[in-house]
């Protein structure tokens, strides 16, 4: 099974797929939690914490642009798994049933691991409107410019402040997080469950823990646009 | 317990051939006695069917003590009805009350095609362990006692695995239509024991790449096949069986 076109139909089978996505997920996870406690910077009530957080990332210059780059093909990868599923899940059931109920017990199966696809694609479009609105947005050239160490760099706080004193926004924002921890409550516990063979007497303290973790996850990103608009409203703009 | 006759209010998938559309057809069952199974009320429906000149619903059945695994019937929305650890044969009216209603289907998989009514083909399953689900031994004299050792820990789980009848409720609670707790309980149950050690690596791959081709759905570790199995196997199963494909891939 060396020969690279027999390790291509094992990643491409169904145990080497749920693979992948379990991989892809445990690393988006980790991005994730990289990403919140970077954010946790515009709980200060001043600006420099925060822009001198988002500089000393694009210090890295390149090596940035390549870790971008590798997220954006992980997060593409992971997506395309998680559709296939999908996909292939219709394909499997043609006929649904008329009654559909869960026998409990071992069970996992809740809203939250029925709806994957639906909060994945509904994430998915966030990133997009995340990306153009922040990475892409109002830089130097348009104003957007403080001083960090004596240097001219981009005031990204300024953006983020603008953004979450609309209350739409706010919503906006705090509705997709929402959306993560759902995909989360199941994501984590199923990507561990794919991912280490689990003993089944840890598995309720493993579900317990990706519930724990989601949360905290989704409760601490959606509290900053929160923060944001009580703390800052009428400060800007 | 009361010996209390019930009556049940059924509502069954009927359909004549696999090329004819089916539909749910109600059912009204007086003078089921609560020790009853729920095939044996099916059988009481039956006669009083024949005796009006209807035509029987067709369902699966032989041992009706719940290990052949051919009762395949989705009660109330559930694989083998609410009972955990039963199967349909086993399920007993006391479980229902009088004047219930309750809704039959068929698994419901576009690898369980339909035969008639309730009666699905289940062969895609027999093909998965043809791909691999065997070992290889040598026949004759049977060998000396103790000669393959085995630890009480593998072949209490390996036992675990092998308690699998092949039923399909797995398949028919998966919201995908996995075969992944049926296809990972045979690969577990032999790759636990030194008579399955011979094959082991092109076992995994083989049926693994068999269950895709039946048309079964992915895993999504929804679990709810554990709870539907009859036999209350453990996903833990399927998560051997991603290593066992693991090991077999790179160490292969
Ligand atoms: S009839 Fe054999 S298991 Fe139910």
């Amino acid at each position: 099974m060396k020969e690279p076109n027999k390790l291509l139909s094992a990643l491409t089978s169904q145990v080497g797929r749920k693979l992948l996505t379990g991989i892809t997920g445990v690393l988006l996870v980790l991005f994730v939690i990289s990403h919140l406690s970077g954010n946790l910077a515009l709980l200060r009530s001043d600006s420099a914490p925060f822009n001198q957080y988002t500089q000393t990332l694009h210090s890295f210059g390149m090596l940035l642009i390549i870790v971008e780059i590798g997220l954006g093909l992980l997060i593409l990868l992971h997506a395309y798994l998680g559709i296939a599923i999908m996909l292939r899940k219709r394909a499997a059931r043609k006929q649904g049933y008329d009654v559909v109920a869960s026998k409990g017990g071992p069970s996992r199966q809740s809203l939250s691991s029925r709806t994957m696809a639906v909060t994945g694609i509904i994430l998915l479009i966030f990133l997009v409107i995340h990306i153009v609105q922040m990475r892409f947005g109002p830089n130097i050239s348009q104003g957007y410019s403080t001083i960090i160490n004596g240097q001219e760099v981009r005031d990204l706080h300024r953006l983020v402040l603008e953004v979450f004193s609309n209350i739409w926004w706010v919503a906006f924002y705090v509705g997709v997080m929402m959306m993560l921890g759902f995909h989360l409550r199941h994501g984590i516990w199923s990507a561990l469950q794919s991912l280490a063979a689990m003993k089944p007497r840890y598995s309720t303290a493993i579900y317990s823990v990706a519930f724990l973790l989601a949360v905290l996850l989704a409760v601490g990103f959606l509290i900053l646009p929160i923060w944001i608009y009580i703390n800052h409203r009428g400060a800007t703009v | 317990m009361s010996d209390t006759l019930m009556t049940i209010h059924l509502k069954v998938w009927r359909q004549d051939a696999p090329t004819q559309p089916g539909k749910f057809v109600q059912y009204t069952v007086p003078g089921v006695n609560p020790h009853m199974s729920f095939l044996e009320m099916f059988d009481l429906l039956n006669e009083q069917l024949s005796a009006k000149g209807e035509i029987p619903v067709e369902f699966d059945n032989d041992c009706r003590e719940g290990i052949c695994g051919s009762c395949s019937m989705v009660i109330n929305g559930m694989p083998h009805g609410p009972q955990r650890g039963t199967a349909a044969c086993q399920l007993h009216m006391r479980h229902f009350k009088d004047g219930d209603h309750v809704v039959v289907e068929p698994w419901r998989a576009a690898a369980f095609p339909m035969i008639r009514d309730l009666v699905v083909d289940r062969t895609s399953l027999d093909r998965i362990i043809a791909a691999g689900g065997y070992i290889s031994t040598n026949t004759g004299a049977p060998p000396d006692a103790n000669s393959l050792p085995v630890s009480k820990d593998d072949s209490d789980r390996a036992f675990d695995y092998a308690a699998c009848i092949g039923c399909g409720a797995c398949v028919a609670a998966c919201p995908n239509a996995s075969a992944s707790l049926f296809t990972a309980a045979k690969i577990g149950h032999l790759a636990l024991l030194p008579q399955g050690a011979p094959e082991r690596k092109r076992r995994v791959i083989n049926m693994v790449e068999q269950m895709e081709k039946e048309g079964f759905g992915d895993c999504s570790n929804h679990g709810e096949c554990e709870a539907a199995c009859p036999k209350e196997i453990s996903i833990s199963a399927i998560a051997m069986m991603r290593r066992e494909y693991v090991k077999a891939v790179v160490g292969g």
